[in-house]
């Protein structure tokens, strides 16, 4: 597979991620869609470590660590920085995991593209706090074990719908990828990139350890998230513009859950719920997406509600 | 040019004649005047800066750091919760040996809900590797403000320049204000240590192995300590232009004094005129204003308490179980010392309760009376109260 990306690797060798981790897939194709001229914020989470450990690097470009609530105000500053600086070519990326986005630093994100703030918040999501050993964060999915949501007391809350928080705030671009999806995934970071203002990706990101999967099925539990509508790829532009990026081959969601040690204590009860809230989810996005295709129809003529979402696979 | 300025202009006005580039700041009282003076001065193109509207004070110190670590020139300022809010950042910058500075309104923390000023919320601080400089009135807020710069640039530390809430903040004053070719020459541009740029990748921050951590503190305690010497240079160049100069301490007649008064902030104001007072009625009593409070200026306070047999430390500022802030550092400085005073110690004015002359006469009066300290400060003031938990 050729990727519409740069030829050179900003991610070297040597890095210090477990077998399979989805996050190094993701920041792999993510800095060659992005190419040279670019600063990653990291706060803390596995990709601070990931990285490197002084006085090594595995990364090409430069790398600025934060605290972990302060990826998206330490990017604000680095852009104020540049700006000043007269510096317009090199993006600022925020580059984040889920407790780090939906948790800890959701203030933070809040207020930065609230003030529209020219950046590349990327959101790479495994779901748990895995850096400090899997914990639950409100990215955790209803049904997930984690170390704070164990045996029984399994997570019985759904996961928050970032994405949804950030679409409210009207800000220019907001996308979900997935590391199995690496053409739809270049294809949006090199959208975000020419678009001025907060841009926010959400990559789904599977992590082995954590997710109890063997390695090499990683790329694969990430790709039957999006078939089971699960984690669906889709974009939304200034707040109102849904398009729906996948309607592929589909799976019940008890395929995905099913690879999975996190959710080994889940019944067939428990699927069949499950599915339903997917399904209902499933439905509203369709809607969102369908409601855009409607309202044009409408204005063109009388013709029905075109409930067709834009298909790119 | 001569100005009548409350406290919070001064600190506006250095602010636009240093050239700061990125401004971030999250309003509180009293701080507030500081940040919309110079959001006006951003709007209105009186400063060639970007002010960043930022949604809470961490946001507001981290937003700081990333613009340091682009290079340029950077302020905020804040206050008591907004300061504890940004604890976390704190440590961050200076561990980060950004020059920062930010100007520090003194105000009591809650609870309960209280917006006067006390110092606890800046000495709270103390460890956070933060320079930290008290003023006295309206011109030495502005005159420190101005140094900040060029020492936290010199020394790639930041910089907290203090001044408590109301009595300096929204207090008018005479405050000479330079024009803006004389400050230039005194406030070079910023010249980065470093700056994050794609032409020369680097990481910023990585993480520290136990093999490393310990270096990389010791160079902060190495430039900490050259902080002293380097605030004179900064306030010799200072002076040949402004012909101003505060000392890292300032010690009045404390060469043949038998008692000496310890003050920072406004309470200095009031000391000096007791101790008028004092020595006309032929007291042998001297004062020793710190406005340095980190580094501690050890050596400093130690030859100006040399000569004395008691020394009366006056702190606006409270540390549950220890007492006073200042009195435990000038009770540290003067514990390897032979032939050292006797210390007392005094919490007063806590909450923005007036520090008065009388305040600080029986203060006096008490620690020529008194022949052992106690070891802990001793309340001046307090009034009988009915309601009181957990006596
Ligand atoms: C203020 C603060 N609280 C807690 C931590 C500890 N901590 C470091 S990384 C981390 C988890 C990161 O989780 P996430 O953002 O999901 O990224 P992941 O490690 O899963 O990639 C936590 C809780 C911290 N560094 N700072
Ligand atoms: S724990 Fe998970 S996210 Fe962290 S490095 Fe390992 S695989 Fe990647």
């Amino acid at each position: 597979m050729r990727l519409d990306a740069d030829e050179r690797e900003f991610m070297c060798s040597g890095h210090a991620a477990c077998p399979g981790c989805g996050a190094v897939i993701a920041l792999r194709i993510f800095t060659k869609a992005m190419g040279e001229n670019t600063i990653l914020v990291i706060p803390a989470s596995c990709t601070g470590v990931i990285v490197g450990v002084y006085p090594q690097s595995v990364m090409r470009i430069p790398v600025v660590h934060a605290p972990m609530p302060a990826g998206a105000s330490v990017a604000s500053g680095l852009r104020a920085a540049l700006d000043m600086r007269g510096d317009t070519d090199t993006t600022v990326v925020a580059w984040a995991g889920d407790g780090g986005t939906f948790d800890i630093g959701f203030q933070a994100l809040s207020g930065a593209v609230e003030r529209n703030e020219d950046f590349i918040y990327v959101c790479y999501d495994n779901e748990a706090y895995m850096n400090t050993g899997i914990q639950c964060s409100s990215s955790t999915p209803y049904g997930a074990w984690t170390t704070t949501t164990p045996g029984q007391d399994w997570k019985r809350l759904r996961k928050k719908n970032i994405v949804e928080a950030l679409v409210a705030h009207r800000i220019p671009y907001v996308a979900t990828a997935n590391i199995a999806f690496p053409e739809d995934l270049v294809r949006k970071v090199k959208k975000a990139k020419s678009i001025k203002g907060s841009k926010f990706l959400h990559i789904f990101a599977s992590c082995p350890p954590g997710w109890r999967i063997p390695s090499e099925i990683s790329v694969k539990t990430a790709r039957m998230a999006v078939q089971a509508n699960i984690f669906p790829l889709y974009e939304v532009e200034d707040g109102v513009r849904y398009t729906i990026n996948y309607k592929g081959k589909q799976r019940p969601v008890q395929d995905y859950f099913e690879v999975q040690g996190r959710f080994s204590h889940l019944t067939a009860e428990d699927f069949e719920q499950i599915q339903k809230m997917v399904e209902e989810d499933w439905e509203l996005l369709q809607r969102k997406a369908g409601d855009q295709a409607a309202d044009a129809c409408i204005q063109s003529s009388s013709a029905k509600r075109a409930i067709k979402p834009n298909k790119v696979f | 040019m001569k100005q009548v300025l409350e406290g919070n202009s001064a600190v506006a006005e250095a602010v636009r004649l240093a050239r700061v580039q990125v401004i971030s700041a999250y309003p509180i009282t009293p701080q507030s005047h500081i940040v919309e003076v110079l959001s006006d001065y951003c709007a209105t193109g009186k400063m060639d800066a970007r002010y960043l509207r930022v949604e809470s004070e961490h946001s507001c110190l981290a937003s700081l750091v990333g613009a340091a670590c682009g290079g340029v020139r950077t302020f905020t300022a804040t206050s008591s919760a907004g300061l504890a809010y940004m604890h976390e950042m704190l440590h961050w910058t200076a561990g980060s040996r950004l020059p920062i500075v930010m100007a520090e309104v003194n105000r009591a923390l809650g609870a309960p809900w209280n917006i006067w000023s006390d110092q606890t919320d800046s000495l709270s601080q103390r460890d956070t590797g933060w320079i930290q400089l008290y003023c006295e009135d309206g011109q030495e807020v502005f005159d420190t403000t101005l140094q900040a710069f060029r020492l936290a640039e010199w020394v790639n530390l930041p910089v907290m320049v203090v001044m408590e809430g109301f009595l300096l903040s929204h207090t008018y004053e005479p405050v000479d204000i330079p024009e803006q070719e004389e400050v230039d020459r005194f406030l070079p541009p910023y010249n980065p240590a470093f700056k994050v740029d794609t032409k020369n990748p680097f990481t910023v921050n990585s993480i520290a192995p136990p093999s490393i951590y310990m270096e990389i503190r010791h160079d902060n305690a190495v430039a900490m300590d050259q902080v002293p010497e380097r605030f004179d240079d900064v306030e010799k160049e200072f002076e040949v232009l402004f012909n101003r100069r505060y000392g890292a301490v300032e010690a009045i007649n404390c060469d043949d004094a038998e008692i000496i008064l310890v003050t920072s902030g406004t309470i200095t104001s009031t000391a000096r005129l007791l101790l008028e007072d004092l020595r006309d009625r032929g007291e042998k009593v001297a004062l020793l204003k710190m406005k340095m409070f980190r580094p501690f200026p050890v050596e400093l306070v130690c030859r100006a308490l040399k000569s004395a047999k008691k020394v009366a430390v006056i702190d606006r500022n409270f540390s549950s179980g220890a007492g006073g802030i200042f009195l435990q550092e000038v009770r540290a400085a003067l514990c390897n010392r032979q032939d050292r005073p006797l210390v007392f110690g005094y919490v007063v004015g806590l909450g923005g309760r007036d520090v008065t002359k009388a305040v600080l006469e029986e203060i006096y009066k008490a620690t020529k009376d008194g022949d052992v300290p106690s070891d802990k400060s001793v309340w001046i003031g307090l009034r009988e109260v009915k309601h009181a938990i957990g006596r």
